[in-house]
C-alpha cells in the first residue's frame, strides 16, 4: 500500500482501489448475497412480495430432498431424491473429468518442462493453444458431430475394422455420461497442463539427475522427487478442473445422453423453465457449498494446504 | 570398495563442436584425482559421461574394468555430487541421505541407523530430523556428501562442489573432503577450475584446455614441470620471453631474443616445436648488479605487498612486463618504485615450453 502511494500518488491509487472494491462489492458480494437472501423467500406471485406469506424459511432448500428415485449406484439398489442423485453424479464424474485430465496433463507438462527442446517449446505451446481459440461451444457442438451415430469417429473406427456396429456415444458405453466426460475432459485439459508445467519448470534438473545417480528408476524419481516439487500444480490444476467441470452448463446440454442430468442444468431448470428464482438461488448455494466442502475434503486427503495453491 | 576408472580415446561431440577430444586417463583405485581447467574446457563433459548422463561418441569408459556403454546412471557405481548439490528441500535430512537405500529397498530403520551413521562421519550429528533450508552452506555440502556416500559407490564425482563457499569454509572444507576420502578409500574425481584446490587436494592432476588433456601427474609435477604454456600458466605466475632457439646440449638450450640470452631447461619431446621461456616469479630474484647469466635490466613500476611476499612488477627495455616475488623475511632488499635492478633467474628452474596442445 505504502509502494502503492510511493509510485502513483494519492489519486490514482485511490482510483485503484476503488475499482478494485468496487468489482469485488457490486460484482460479486453483493449479487451473491442478494441470491442468498432470495433463496429463503418463497416464490410469490409480484403483489404479494413483502405481503405476509413472504416470510424466510428452509423450504426452497428442502426441495432437494423431495421426489424419491429409484437407481443402484456400482450396483447397489438405492432410493435418493432425484437432485441429490443429480448432485452425486455431478460430483463424481467431475472428480472422473480432473481425474482423467491429470493422467493426460502431467506427462505432458513433464516433457514439455523437462524433456522437449527449448527451441521447440513455442511451436508446441501454440498447437495446444490452437483449439482454445474456438469458443468453448463450437468446441461442444464439434464433439457432438464427432460422436454422432452416423459422425466421423464411428466410420473411422469401422473403416479401420476396430469396431463393427457403430456406436451409440452419447448413450455412452460404460454409463450414460461418457460424451460429457469425454468432453469436459478435452474441454478443460488445458487448465491441468499449465499449473503443472509451471511448477514442474521450477524444478531444478539436477535433482531428477541426482535421484537417477542414487539408482532411482524413473517411476521413483517422479513419486519422490517430481510429483512433490509439482504438487502446488497438480493441486491447483484439480481444483480448477474439477470447479469448471462441475459448473459447466453448456457442455452437458450439448452433448449429453437424456439419461444424464448434470446439477447446473437442474438450476437452470429452476430459473429458465420453472421461473422459480428463489429454489433456484437456494440449489446454487447449496451446490456451491457442498463443491468447497468437497474441495476442502480432498486437499485434506491428499496434504495440500491452500497456500501452496497460492503459489 | 573402490573402482579404477579407464578412459580410452573418449570423445564428445556436440553437433560439430567436440567438447572432449581423445580423452586417455587411467585412474587408480582410491585415487584422488582432479581435472582442473577453465570453464568450457570439458571437465565437466567428462564427468558426466563417468557418471552416465552422456554417452562417449567414440571411446570406452571402464569402471573398474567393466565397460559401461549403455549403463544409465541409476545402473553405475558412481555417485555424482552436483555443483549445487541438489539436495531434495522436500525431504528431511535423513531421508535425503537414505534415498539411495530407500531406491534399493533398505527397510526405513536399517536407513534411518545408516543415515545417522552417516551424518557422524560427516560431522553433523543430531541433525537427521531438519530440513534442507534449516542448514548452511557447508552443512549442505556435509549432507550431500553423505547421501552419496550412502550407496557405497566404488567412485565419488564432484562437479565443483566447493565453489559456492566463502573462502575459508572452502579451505575448512577441502581438508574435510580429503579426510573423508581417506577415510572411505573411495575413488575421487574432483572437477575444478581453482588450481589451489586442485593442487592442495589431489593425488594426480589433469590439467584440461578446450576438450584436451593437456598433462596428467602430480600436483607438483604439474607445477614445477609443466609440459607446456597452458599448464604453465593456468597454475601459477610466469615471466615469458620469446625468441629463437639455438641448440640444445644435456637437456639446456639457450633463447635469444631482444632481451637478450637466456639459458633454460628442454624436454626432448618439445624440440623442434615453437618454444617460448617460462619461469615463475618466485624463481626471479632481484639485484642491483648484473648476474652472471640469464639477466634482464628491469625498471620497477609497482611494489605491492602481499603479507608474506612482496609483488614486484617492473618494465624491461621495450616495456615488457617482468614480475618478481620477495619474500618478506626481513633480509632480502626491496626495491623502491622507479629503481633499476637486475632480473636474474637459474637456467634449472626456467623452462622451454611449446603453446597448448590444441586440435589443429
Amino acid at each position: 500500500m505504502q509502494d502503492l502511494l510511493r509510485r502513483y500518488g494519492t489519486g490514482l491509487t485511490s482510483v485503484f482501489c476503488l475499482l478494485v472494491a468496487f468489482w469485488i462489492l457490486v460484482l460479486i458480494v453483493l449479487p451473491n448475497f442478494a441470491m442468498f437472501e432470495q433463496s429463503f423467500r418463497p416464490y410469490l406471485p409480484v403483489v404479494e412480495v413483502g405481503g405476509p406469506k413472504d416470510v424466510y424459511s428452509f423450504a426452497n432448500y428442502s426441495k432437494i430432498l423431495d421426489n424419491g428415485f429409484e437407481s443402484t449406484i456400482f450396483g447397489i439398489p438405492v432410493t435418493l431424491p432425484i437432485h441429490v442423485l443429480t448432485f452425486l453424479d455431478t460430483v463424481f464424474f467431475s472428480a472422473l473429468v480432473t481425474f482423467f485430465t491429470l493422467v493426460f496433463a502431467y506427462p505432458l507438462a513433464y516433457y514439455l518442462a523437462k524433456i522437449a527442446s527449448p527451441r521447440s517449446i513455442p511451436t508446441l505451446l501454440l498447437l495446444l493453444f490452437i483449439p482454445m481459440w474456438v469458443s468453448e461451444a463450437l468446441r461442444a457442438f464439434a464433439w457432438y458431430v464427432i460422436l454422432t451415430f452416423n459422425g466421423p469417429l464411428n466410420a473411422a473406427l469401422k473403416g479401420l475394422g476396430i469396431i463393427e456396429e457403430s456406436i451409440r456415444w452419447q448413450n455412452g458405453i460404460f454409463t450414460s455420461y461418457d460424451a460429457i466426460v469425454i468432453v469436459l475432459t478435452y474441454c478443460y485439459v488445458l487448465f491441468m497442463l499449465f499449473p503443472i508445467y509451471t511448477a514442474i519448470t521450477s524444478l531444478d534438473t539436477n535433482q531428477i539427475e541426482a535421484a537417477e545417480d542414487l539408482g532411482s528408476p524413473w517411476w521413483r524419481t517422479h513419486w519422490r522427487v517430481v510429483i512433490p516439487h509439482a504438487k502446488p500444480g497438480i493441486a491447483s490444476g484439480c481444483v480448477m478442473v474439477f470447479m469448471l467441470s462441475a459448473g459447466s452448463l453448456l457442455v452437458p446440454t450439448v452433448v449429453g445422453s437424456t439419461k444424464a442430468n448434470w446439477f447446473p442444468q437442474t438450476i437452470y431448470t429452476w430459473f429458465n423453465d420453472a421461473l422459480d428464482w428463489n429454489t433456484g438461488a437456494a440449489y446454487s448455494m447449496i451446490f456451491l457449498l457442498a463443491c468447497i466442502v468437497f474441495v476442502i475434503l480432498m486437499m485434506r486427503l491428499f496434504r495440500v494446504k491452500l497456500s501452496d495453491i497460492a503459489k | 570398495m573402490s573402482a579404477g576408472i579407464d578412459l580410452d580415446n573418449v570423445c564428445c561431440d556436440f553437433g560439430t563442436f567436440r567438447a572432449v577430444d581423445n580423452a586417455n586417463v587411467s585412474i587408480k583405485p582410491g585415487e584422488f584425482f582432479s581435472f582442473l581447467g577453465p570453464s568450457g574446457c570439458g571437465k565437466t563433459t567428462i564427468l558426466r559421461m563417468v557418471s552416465g548422463f552422456i554417452e562417449p561418441t567414440q571411446g570406452a569408459i571402464r569402471i573398474g574394468g567393466k565397460d559401461m556403454r549403455g549403463q544409465r546412471p541409476n545402473q553405475r557405481p558412481t555417485a555424482l555430487i552436483f555443483q549445487n548439490l541438489a539436495l531434495f528441500p522436500l525431504m528431511p535430512i535423513w531421508e535425503n541421505i537414505s534415498f539411495g537405500l530407500e531406491v534399493r529397498g533398505v527397510d526405513k530403520a536399517t536407513r534411518r541407523k545408516k543415515a545417522e551413521e552417516l551424518l557422524a562421519l560427516v560431522d553433523l550429528p543430531g541433525a537427521a530430523d531438519k530440513m534442507i533450508s534449516q542448514l548452511s552452506g557447508g552443512q549442505k555440502q556435509r549432507v550431500a556428501i553423505a547421501r552419496a556416500l550412502a550407496v557405497e559407490p566404488q567412485v565419488m564425482l564432484l562437479d565443483e562442489p566447493l565453489s559456492a563457499l566463502d573462502l575459508k569454509l572452502r579451505q575448512h572444507m577441502r581438508a574435510e573432503l580429503r579426510a573423508i576420502q581417506k577415510r572411505t578409500g573411495v575413488t575421487f574425481i574432483y572437477i575444478t577450475h581453482d588450481q589451489g584446490e586442485a593442487l592442495a587436494m589431489s593425488d594426480r592432476v589433469g590439467v584440461m584446455s578446450q576438450g584436451r588433456i593437456q598433462q596428467i601427474a602430480e600436483p607438483r609435477d604439474i607445477y614445477d614441470n609443466p609440459v607446456n604454456g597452458f599448464v604453465a600458466s593456468f597454475v601459477g605466475e610466469n615471466n615469458i620471453f620469446e625468441g629463437s632457439l639455438g641448440p640444445v646440449a644435456d637437456g639446456m638450450a639457450a633463447l635469444t631474443g631482444p632481451h637478450g640470452s637466456f639459458r633454460a631447461r628442454i624436454r626432448p619431446e618439445a624440440e623442434g616445436k615453437p618454444l617460448k621461456l617460462y619461469v615463475r616469479p618466485e624463481h626471479t630474484k632481484l639485484a642491483p648488479t648484473k648476474g652472471s647469466e640469464n639477466s634482464v635490466e628491469v625498471e620497477v613500476t609497482e611494489v605491492a605487498f602481499e603479507g608474506a611476499f612482496i609483488s614486484v612488477h617492473g618494465h624491461a627495455a621495450g616495456g615488457k612486463a617482468i614480475s618478481a616475488e620477495v619474500r618478506n623475511d626481513g633480509v632480502t632488499p626491496v626495491p623502491a618504485l622507479g629503481d633499476k635492478v637486475y632480473a636474474t633467474f637459474d637456467a634449472a628452474r626456467a623452462l622451454l615450453l611449446p603453446d597448448a596442445n590444441v586440435r589443429g
